[in-house]
C-alpha cells in the first residue's frame, strides 16, 4: 500500500506489538536449540504442538477477526487435515505433499459446500450452523468403521515430504514453525490488501459494504474457505506430531478452544492467535502441577479453572493480551 | 411386527422430541428475548439430572426429585442471570459463545468434584416402572409419561404466553425490548424470569432424562447441541417453532438410528450399509437441518426477526 515490495504497511519497530511478535519469534526459533542443551525432548514436542494450535487459530482469525464471521465448527477442518494423512498413510502412502494436497483440496470443497449453505445465515444461526457441520462430520469419522471408527487411526509412519523428514521431531518443529511464520505473513499481507479491505469492511457494515457495490456472499465464503484451509494444514502436522488422527480431533471443544485462543491473543490482530496459542496450552501444561502443589486431591479437576478463566476472559478482556499492546500507528498487527 | 416396532420407535422419537422442547423452549425464549446465546443451557439440564438423582436416592420419592431439580436449575439460573452473566447480555455473540463455554468446563467440573466422574444410576419410579399396552404394543409407562408431562408442560407455556399478562411482555420483549423498556416495564425483571423459566424447563427436562440415559458429567453437551439444532431448524426465538422443530428432530432422530442400516441394506450391499448406515444416521438431522436452511434460512417457523437482528 505504500509502495514498498516486502511489508504491506510501514513498521514501527519501537512499539509494543512490534517488539513482543519479534521476541515471541526468536524464542519459538531458539526453542529447539535451547530445550536441545537441556537434554529434554518434551518441549519441542509441546512446542510443535503450540505451533500448530496457534496456524489453526491464525487460520480461524481470518474470519473471525477479519471478516465477523464466528464459526464454532473449525475443528472439523483439522480433524479433515488429520485424517488426510491418516487414511492415506495406511494404505502406504506417504508423501507429505500428497497428503497436504489431499488435505488442502478435500478442505476447500467441504469449506465451500458448508459455507454456501452457512453464509446465508449470520449472527447466533451461523455459529450454531457450524456447530452443526462439525457434529455431522464428527460422526461421519466416528462411522469410518474401517479406519477405526471411534477409536481413530495410528499413523504408522509419518509424512515425507520431498527434502524433509518428518519423522525427527525437531525437523516437524521447523516445519510446523516456517508453516506458521508463512501463514501469518500472507494473512497480514492479505489483511491489508484490497481483499482484506472488504472483507473487514463486511464485518463493520456487511449491509453497506452491499451497498457499495461488494459481492458480499463471493468475499466471504473465500475467506471462509482460505481459513478451512489453513486449519486443515494444521491437521496434516497435528497427525504429524501425535501419529494419530482420532474423530476427537473434530469435537466442538477444540472448536471452542481455538475461539478462546483467537480472543485471548487479541482478535482481529494478525499475530494475537499466537500470543493466545502460547497462554492457552502452557496454562493447559501448568494448571494441573499448580492445582497438585496447591490442592492434591483436586489434581484431576484442574478444568474448573480453566473454565473459570475462560469466563474472565471473555468478560474482561476485551482486546485479548497481544490486542491491547500499542501498535504504532496501524493496529492490524 | 414391523408396523408395531415402527410405531414404539416413533413413540421414541416423540419422547425425545418432547424432551428436546424443554430444552429449546428456554433457549429459545433467552435468544428471542435477549439475543443471549447460551451454551451452558446443557449445563442447567445435567444440574437438573443430579439434583434430582440425589434427592430421589435419599428420600425415596421420586416427586421431590423432580421439585429439587425443576427449583435447583432454576435458582441456579437465576443467581447466573443476576450474578455472572448480566454484563455479557450487551456484548456480541462471540463473548457470549466463550463466556458460557468456560461455564461448560466449570460446571462439568464441579459435577465431577461433587459427585464424581462415573455415572449415577438413577431408577424409574416404581409407579411408572412397568409397561403400558397402547394399540397392541407394549410401551414402558414411563417414557410414555415424559411424552404426557412435556405435551402438559407444552400446553402450560402456550396459555402462559399467549392469555397471561407476564406473557404479553415476554412477546413484546421479544419483539422489541427497548420499546418495552420504554413503556416502563421492568425489562431486567423479564429477563430474569425467562432466564429462570428456562433454566427450570431445562432442569425438568434433565430430571425426566435420568433414568433413561446416563447421568454424568458432560451429559449435557449431546443434548445442547441437538437443542441448537432444534432452535434453527424452529426459528430462532419461536416457541412454536420450538415445539414442531422439536419433534421432527426427535422423530427423524430416532427413525433414523432404528431403521437406517435396515434400508441402507435393502440398497447397498451388507458391508457398505454395515459400515454407513449408523454414521448416516447420526448426521440424519444436521442433513435436515441443511436443507432446511438451504431453502429457509430463517427456519420453518420464523419468529418476528424484526428486534433480533
Amino acid at each position: 500500500m505504500n509502495g514498498n515490495l516486502w511489508f504491506p504497511e510501514p513498521i514501527h519497530w519501537t512499539a509494543p506489538r512490534t517488539l513482543v511478535a519479534l521476541v515471541v519469534l526468536a524464542a519459538l526459533a531458539l526453542l529447539p536449540a535451547i530445550t536441545g542443551m537441556l537434554g529434554s525432548d518434551y518441549y519441542v514436542s509441546f512446542g510443535t504442538r503450540v505451533l500448530i494450535y496457534a496456524l489453526a487459530a491464525v487460520g480461524l482469525n481470518f474470519i473471525l477477526g477479519f471478516g465477523g464471521m464466528v464459526s464454532l465448527g473449525h475443528a472439523m477442518y483439522v480433524m479433515l487435515g488429520a485424517y488426510a494423512v491418516a487414511i492415506p498413510a495406511s494404505h502406504g502412502v506417504t508423501s507429505g505433499w500428497t497428503h497436504l494436497a489431499i488435505a488442502a483440496a478435500t478442505a476447500a470443497v467441504l469449506a465451500a459446500g458448508v459455507g454456501a449453505v452457512a453464509l446465508r445465515t449470520s449472527g447466533i444461526a451461523f455459529i450454531m450452523i457450524t456447530l452443526a457441520f462439525a457434529q455431522m462430520l464428527y460422526f461421519g469419522a466416528v462411522g469410518l468403521k474401517d479406519y477405526g471408527g471411534d477409536d481413530g487411526l495410528t499413523v504408522a509412519e509419518r509424512s515425507v515430504a520431498g527434502l524433509y523428514d518428518l519423522s525427527n521431531p525437531t525437523t516437524l518443529y521447523y516445519v510446523a514453525l516456517v508453516t506458521l511464520v508463512l501463514t501469518l505473513y500472507l494473512s497480514w499481507r492479505t489483511v491489508l490488501s484490497p481483499f482484506g479491505l472488504v472483507l473487514r469492511a463486511t464485518k463493520a457494515n456487511a449491509r453497506r459494504a452491499t451497498a457499495l457495490g461488494h459481492p458480499v456472499f463471493r468475499y466471504q465464503l473465500t475467506a471462509y474457505v482460505v481459513s478451512a484451509v489453513i486449519c486443515a494444514v494444521a491437521g496434516v502436522l497435528l497427525a504429524n506430531l501425535t501419529k494419530f488422527a482420532s474423530p476427537s480431533y473434530g469435537a466442538w471443544t477444540l472448536s471452542g478452544e481455538l475461539i478462546v485462543i483467537v480472543i485471548l491473543g487479541g482478535i482481529g490482530t494478525v499475530f494475537g492467535p499466537v500470543v493466545g496459542a502460547i497462554i492457552l496450552l502452557a496454562l493447559e501444561e501448568l494448571l494441573p502441577s499448580l492445582v497438585e502443589i496447591a490442592m492434591p486431591d483436586y489434581k484431576a479437576n484442574w478444568m474448573l479453572l480453566l473454565g473459570l478463566f475462560i469466563f474472565v476472559v471473555a468478560l474482561a478482556l476485551k482486546r485479548g493480551v497481544f490486542g491491547s499492546l500499542r501498535a504504532g500507528r496501524g493496529d492490524s498487527r | 411386527m414391523t408396523s408395531q416396532l415402527l410405531f414404539s420407535q416413533l413413540l421414541n422419537g416423540v419422547q425425545l422430541g418432547v424432551l428436546l422442547f424443554l430444552l429449546a423452549a428456554g433457549l429459545t425464549l433467552v435468544f428471542g428475548i435477549m439475543s443471549f446465546v447460551n451454551l451452558a443451557h446443557g449445563s442447567l439440564y445435567m444440574l437438573g439430572a443430579y439434583f434430582g438423582a440425589a434427592v430421589f436416592a435419599r428420600t425415596d420419592s421420586f416427586l421431590l426429585g423432580l421439585l429439587a431439580a425443576v427449583v435447583g436449575a432454576g435458582v441456579v439460573g437465576l443467581m447466573l442471570d443476576r450474578f455472572a452473566l448480566t454484563k455479557l447480555y450487551e456484548r456480541d455473540h462471540l463473548d457470549q459463545v466463550l463466556a458460557t463455554f468456560g461455564l461448560i468446563l466449570f460446571f462439568n467440573e464441579l459435577i465431577r468434584i461433587l459427585w464424581g466422574p462415573s455415572s449415577v444410576f438413577m431408577q424409574v419410579p416404581a409407579a411408572l416402572a412397568d409397561t403400558v399396552s397402547i394399540g397392541g404394543i407394549t410401551y414402558p409407562a414411563y417414557r410414555l409419561a415424559i411424552i404426557a408431562a412435556g405435551i402438559a408442560v407444552a400446553a402450560g407455556l402456550y396459555l402462559l404466553i399467549q392469555k397471561t399478562r407476564v406473557g404479553m411482555l415476554i412477546r413484546a420483549g421479544a419483539t422489541n425490548s427497548n420499546m418495552v423498556a420504554a413503556l416502563g416495564v421492568n425489562i431486567k425483571w423479564l429477563n430474569t424470569l425467562v432466564f429462570a423459566l428456562g433454566a427450570a424447563l431445562a432442569g425438568l427436562a434433565g430430571v425426566m432424562a435420568g433414568p433413561i440415559v446416563s447421568v454424568q458429567p458432560g451429559m449435557g453437551e449431546p443434548v445442547l447441541i441437538l437443542t441448537l439444532v432444534v432452535i434453527i431448524i424452529g426459528g430462532l426465538g419461536s416457541i412454536r417453532g420450538a415445539f414442531y422443530a422439536a419433534l421432527i428432530v426427535g422423530v427423524v432422530d430416532t427413525l433414523g438410528r432404528a431403521f437406517m442400516p435396515t434400508v441402507m441394506r435393502t440398497l447397498f450391499e451388507r458391508n457398505t450399509a454395515d459400515a454407513a448406515g449408523p454414521a448416516l444416521a447420526s448426521m440424519l438431522i444436521y442433513l435436515f437441518m441443511a436443507v432446511v436452511l438451504a431453502l429457509k434460512p430463517q427456519g420453518l417457523f420464523p419468529a418476528n426477526a424484526g428486534a433480533t437482528r
